[in-house]
């Protein structure tokens, strides 16, 4: 049963391997995610956000655009949800009555 | 509950580090717009200098910076900054969280996105910090008698 | 064939890291040791985003006056920023898990899996 399992594990690292080997060379600038449209024909985002971002708010990090202006909706909810993962390890962890049994 | 480092180094050492790191954090966190850093990143270290001085100097002396009761609600207080921005856009009369609509007078659309980004990021860093916190003070607290 | 391997290391060692995360899930008895290989795992993951963002001849997302704003000068910044939000949920997600793991030994006295399913039993 064990060494079904390491089989399994090793065959599974292999057919990532195989999968890896289908992916574009590190770097490509003509990699599908650096493209200005994608496949389809549709504008790329990457691209827009590039081109735009000084003009639209003097703002030269275009990590720091992405992340408060254009994804603002996103970085919401990323920070409540670390709002939340405080209060439940506050609620898990609060002080409990003497014999309670967890 | 961390009892003191008995080291004296360790000590000193910590102590005087901590008020550089809070002020590398500051940095990170207001140069955010012209270099890499932001919320996130300032927020960490500056939780990071807090747990620094909880680790060496221990429980007593840490809480004169930062008080073990605050850290929770410090951390909503982050996510109500940064909803309230939205809220404030829409009072300016445009989309929540749409920055360009900001009601400060006298300045372009364009200005009022890079001041709305400062305010958020702010909130973010607020929250990251008090929940870097928040979570290692609950998690070394007394759990078992000894 | 040197260029492709070159080209593909990367890929290959994320696959390694992710392979390392997923047998200490898997294998290992000891929950504080699976949590440890759950952050191997999500490692493997933020660093294959990162990885999909480089661009050779490029330099970080920060515009500057020199290159303009001509996309090809600079790497993506999408990945970056997801990856971003995705370190800092780690870390909290990490604390809520040792919470449940101080719980856990407080009701048990154990953190084996296999005792832990002997006494819920």
């Amino acid at each position: 049963m064990k060494l079904l399992s390491y089989i399994l594990l090793i065959s599974f690292g292999l057919i990532l391997v195989y999968a890896a080997n289908e992916l574009p060379t590190r770097g490509d600038p003509n990699a599908p995610i650096n493209r200005d449209s994608s496949l389809a024909g549709t504008p790329g985002a990457t691209a827009h956000y590039i081109r735009n971002a000084e003009k639209d708010m003097k703002t030269p990090n275009v990590v720091t655009t992405i992340l408060a202006d254009y994804r603002g909706y996103d970085t919401l909810g990323e920070t409540t949800v670390i709002f939340c993962a405080g209060i439940v390890v506050f609620l898990i962890l609060r002080k409990q009555k003497d014999g309670s049994k967890v | 509950m961390v009892q003191k480092s008995n080291s004296i180094i360790v000590g000193i050492v910590s102590r005087f580090m901590a008020p550089f790191i809070q002020l590398f954090a500051l940095y990170v966190i207001a140069h955010g717009h012209y270099s890499p850093g932001g919320g996130f990143q300032g927020g960490a270290l500056l939780g990071a200098s807090i747990l620094l001085l909880r680790l060496t100097v221990g429980d007593k002396g840490s809480e004169l910076v930062f008080k073990k009761e605050f850290g929770t609600p410090l951390s909503g207080f982050g996510v109500f900054i940064y909803a309230a921005v939205g809220v404030l856009a829409m009072i300016g009369g445009g989309l929540y969280l749409d920055y360009g609509s900001l009601p400060f007078a006298g300045m372009t659309p364009a200005e009022l996105r890079s001041l709305g980004i400062l305010l958020v990021e702010t909130g973010v860093g607020i929250g990251v910090m008090a929940t870097v916190i928040a979570i290692f003070d609950d998690l070394t607290m007394r759990h078992f008698r000894d | 064939m040197t260029d492709f391997f070159i080209g593909h290391v990367a890929y290959y060692f994320i696959v390694a890291l992710l392979v390392i995360g997923l047998y200490g899930m898997l294998f290992k008895k000891n929950f504080v040791k699976k949590l440890i290989g759950m952050n191997i795992l999500q490692s493997s993951v933020i660093l294959f985003y990162v990885v999909s963002a480089s661009k050779y001849n490029a330099t970080v997302p920060v515009i500057d006056l020199k290159f303009g704003s001509d996309p090809i000068h600079y790497i993506n910044p999408l990945p970056h920023t997801l990856m971003l939000t995705a370190i800092v949920v780690s870390v909290a997600t990490t604390g809520v898990a040792l919470a449940l793991l101080i719980v856990i030994y407080k009701r048990f006295q154990t953190l084996n899996e296999d005792e832990l399913l002997e006494r819920m039993k």
